[in-house]
């Protein structure tokens, strides 16, 4: 049995005994009227074929059965005699579904008039009261409501039935088909449970606050709670509007679900707490209740926030200095923070703490504000490849990933010089040209990868192309040539690639119109470094280059670790740092003077701070260390003592220092002092740049970095 | 283990097309020609689901639904109802003796999976 057309021969079949079925009832009848049992059978024959009729697709079979079975059924509940007429038709109507199921086979056709005279006369038997309902009871009910157009927010209460579980519903079933139709937040209200003791298993106590957000309008909503809206209150309200207005505030939608008394909300409204806690503390609403609330407000805001998504242009001026104030508020809060826990008053702490979670929150609004995705500066480069790759002559494939990843304003302003000269690079020194191409088997058509990633507290800009890469030799020879190495230098394939990156180095073997004009890597590193990033390369000859770009995701605020040196204090940002640990003497005993630290049982260069930046003064028994990484390098910074966390608004410092190695800023710390951002990436160098070299460097900063000192 | 679902109605062609619709979506089925004999193969052999017709002889939909939720092993079983157009009021009759929801003649075969799958876990 495989589809309907067998059921309907089935049907064919049980309607032909029915009706032989049919036929011995009413004569049954005829010749007992008070034979209950032959009516009732009778009724049931006729329920069948209209039911069954029309499940098989007998829609006028069923149509005409209907209505010999109102009939029927006003005479089972006594409101009709049975009279001769009635019989008769009864009969005919045997007649006429026999004559009909005979047609549906292929038999002669069936006048539809003799079907309605046969119903006019069963009408015309029946009480008054009883026809019109008759002619309407097969109108279908139908809400003609259209749909919401687009993605709506629901409220839906929905419990009050204790007797669900009775009924065989599980209302888990139901909220599982609510959470079908589209994001849906669920809130148990747990408030009408009873004591232990008194709680009946078989009875459902809870009922549902749901927030749902969907597509699918009202009566969609309605008929999943189709078996139950009879016993269980549900209300289902559409709570956004189509024209996003502001989001009500939470004592107005508790207000409004009947939840909390206006007054209440006002008396808690004035005594300036966040109004949740306090309407469960003293006013007995439930935590549910709010909880449920708050749920609801997010649902819309961020339904608000998705609808109008529109934007106000604002000079970015303005942005810079709503920025600038917010890092003067966020300095201020940290000295009244100070303040507070000097003072020691509980009157004072609880309004400092409100402060500083605002000031928080306004901190990450406001640079929030100023993030933007970069994907509009990768399309820029589309353009570039495209036009450029004609000009040399190339099929190069521009692929873009990551383009949705969020970083500061002027990050990605910045950014884009050097992302131009590192896809130039790609398209002319890396990427051959097609006849190379083939002779290396490699498809035709280079291609450039360009992608952000997040990475901890940096983006990540990869520049990776499957050209030729790196020739490691070449730029050994090169760099040994221009002086910048000695011929005896023993330096790892990674430190090689770096020297591409020093000043006055190319290695092009000719200098073509769009690359090698002077801007060369140097140039990029630099700008780089500038915004407090750093660039990686790798790259495998004959298969291709890889160039990272690591960036700050912004620049305004800085995540960084507290220390002490002498009198002065230093921030070390925290994405640099691995770990910290004590210089004891037994790590210090192994030095003998290198200026190397064994930390789990590798040795790492390290850098005494207090050398660094001449600083006079005792020098603690314990000193600590505080590892910090770039790239494949890591380095021991050497304080006196680590403080701890501190985030802070970073202030540049003056034109005439800015060229200061080791520090790259400095910020303003709670109790008015400057304290200097130590730039992890120059002090890397230091560590790394060979000793004599190095002597001469550190003593000029050392002298700039006391001018700094002593002028903040 | 695949849930098992009776389903009693009087009507053959009826009875069959359920059957075949809820094995089609993976279901086992026993069928009962009437309320009499879906009472004794229920209490026979356990089954999951009750999927009835309330006009029946020997023993109809409702009374069916009734003796079916006084037995202790079929207290919280989902039970639907059969029923026609012309039967609103049942529903409500229905629903009292225990019913957890109906489906209403005639419908689709996805209308019937769609019930089940909305009532049985």
């Amino acid at each position: 049995m495989s589809d309907s057309s067998n059921f309907a021969e089935v049907f064919l079949q049980e309607a032909e005994e029915l009706l032989a079925d049919i036929e011995e009832c009413i004569l049954n009848i005829e010749s007992d009227p008070e034979d209950h049992d032959a009516i009732n059978r009778l009724f049931r024959a006729m329920h069948t074929i209209k039911g069954s009729g029309s499940m098989f697709g007998f829609d006028d079979i069923a149509d005409f059965t209907h209505h010999v079975e109102t009939a029927l059924d006003l005479v089972r509940e006594g409101k009709m005699k049975i009279s001769k007429t009635f019989i008769d038709l009864i009969l005919m109507s045997r007649d006429q579904i026999s004559a009909m199921l005979d047609q549906s086979q292929g038999g002669p056709s069936v006048s539809h008039v003799e079907n309605l005279k046969i119903i006019e006369k069963f009408h015309e038997l029946m009480p008054r009261s009883a026809r019109s309902s008759s002619k309407n009871a097969d109108e279908k009910k139908k809400r003609d409501e259209a749909p919401p157009p687009s993605k709506q927010v629901y409220r839906v209460r929905f419990g009050g039935d204790s007797e669900m579980f009775s009924r065989g519903m599980d209302p888990a079933l139901l909220i599982d088909e609510l959470r079908g139709l589209g994001e849906c937040e669920v809130i148990p209200n747990t408030d009408s449970i009873p004591s232990l003791d008194e709680i009946d298993p078989e009875k459902c106590y809870l009922s549902w606050d749901i927030v749902l957000t969907t597509e699918k309008g009202e009566d969609e909503i309605h008929d999943v709670f189709i078996f139950v809206e009879d016993d269980c209150e549900i209300d289902i309200r559409r709570i956004s509007e189509e024209e996003a207005e502001d989001v009500p505030r939470l004592g107005e939608i508790l207000v409004e679900r009947g939840d909390a008394q206006p007054e209440d909300i006002e008396q808690a409204l004035n005594s300036q707490k966040r109004l949740g806690d306090l309407l469960s503390q003293e006013k007995g609403v439930s935590k549910q209740k709010i909880q449920s609330a708050l749920q609801e407000q997010k649902a819309l805001q961020a339904f608000n926030k998705a609808a109008a998504r529109e934007t106000v242009r604002v000079p970015a001026d303005k942005l810079d200095n709503l920025i600038n104030l917010v890092g003067e508020l966020v300095i201020t809060q940290a000295q009244l923070s100070r303040v507070a826990t000097k003072i020691d008053s509980l009157e004072l702490d609880s309004p400092v703490e409100e402060v500083d979670r605002l000031t928080g929150e306004l901190r990450d609004i406001v640079l929030n504000i100023r993030m933007m995705p970069i994907g509009g500066t990768f399309s820029r480069f589309r353009r570039l490849v495209r036009d450029l790759s004609s000009e040399l002559n190339k099929k190069i494939d521009l692929v873009t990933l990551g383009g949705e990843t969020e970083m500061d304003k002027t990050v990605i302003d910045r950014l884009g010089d050097p992302l131009v000269h590192l896809i130039r690079n790609s398209l002319d020194h890396g990427i051959e040209s097609a006849e190379k191409r083939r002779e290396a088997e490699k498809p035709e058509k280079g291609t450039i990868r360009l992608s952000a990633t997040h990475r901890g507290a940096n983006v990540v800009i990869s520049i990776e192309d499957d050209g030729q890469g790196l020739n490691a030799d070449s730029i050994r020879a090169k760099a040994i040539e221009k002086g910048l190495i000695a011929a005896t230098d023993d330096l790892s394939e990674k430190e090689i690639f770096n020297l591409i990156m020093q000043p006055g180095f190319s290695t092009a073997e000719s200098v073509t119109s769009i690359s090698g004009r002077g801007v060369g890597m140097d140039v990029v590193k630099r700008e780089i470094e500038s915004l407090r990033g750093s660039i990686e390369i790798d790259s495998q000859l004959g298969k291709g280059t890889r160039i990272d770009l690591y960036l700050p995701l912004t620049l305004a605020i800085i995540d960084g670790l507290l220390v002490e040196i002498g009198a002065g204090k230093y921030v070390i940002p925290i994405n640099a740092i691995v770990e910290c640990l004590e210089m004891t003497d037994e790590t210090v005993a192994l030095d003998r003077g290198r200026n190397l630290i064994q930390v789990r049982g590798e040795l790492l260069p390290f850098v005494r701070l207090r050398e660094t930046f001449w600083i006079e003064g005792v020098v603690p028994e314990i000193e600590e260390a505080v590892i910090v990484n770039h790239g494949d390098n890591r380095v021991g910074l050497v304080v006196d003592r680590v403080i701890g966390d501190y985030q802070t608004v970073i202030k540049s410092l003056g034109r005439i220092y800015q060229d200061v190695e080791g520090l790259s800023g400095a910020t303003i710390m709670g109790d008015g002092n400057v304290a200097l951002i130590v730039d992890v990436l120059g002090l890397v160098r230091m560590a790394n740049m060979d000793e004599k070299h190095s002597i001469g460097k550190i003593r000029k900063s050392k002298e700039k970095a006391e001018t700094v000192t002593a002028q903040s | 283990m695949a849930k098992t679902i009776m389903t009693a109605d009087d009507s053959t062609s009826m009875r069959q097309m359920v059957s075949f619709t809820l094995k089609q979506a993976g279901y086992e089925v026993v069928e009962a020609e009437d309320g009499k004999d879906a009472l004794t193969k229920m209490t026979a052999a356990p089954v999951d689901m009750l999927i009835t017709d309330l006009n029946m002889p020997n023993m109809n939909g409702l009374e069916l639904i009734r003796e079916v939720r006084n037995l202790k092993e079929y207290k919280f079983i989902p039970i639907v109802m059969l029923t026609t157009e012309s039967e609103s009021g049942k529903k409500l009759e229905g629903k009292k003796a225990g019913a957890t929801g109906w489906i209403v003649k005639p419908f689709k075969p996805p209308q019937l999976v769609s019930v089940v799958k909305k009532v049985l876990k």
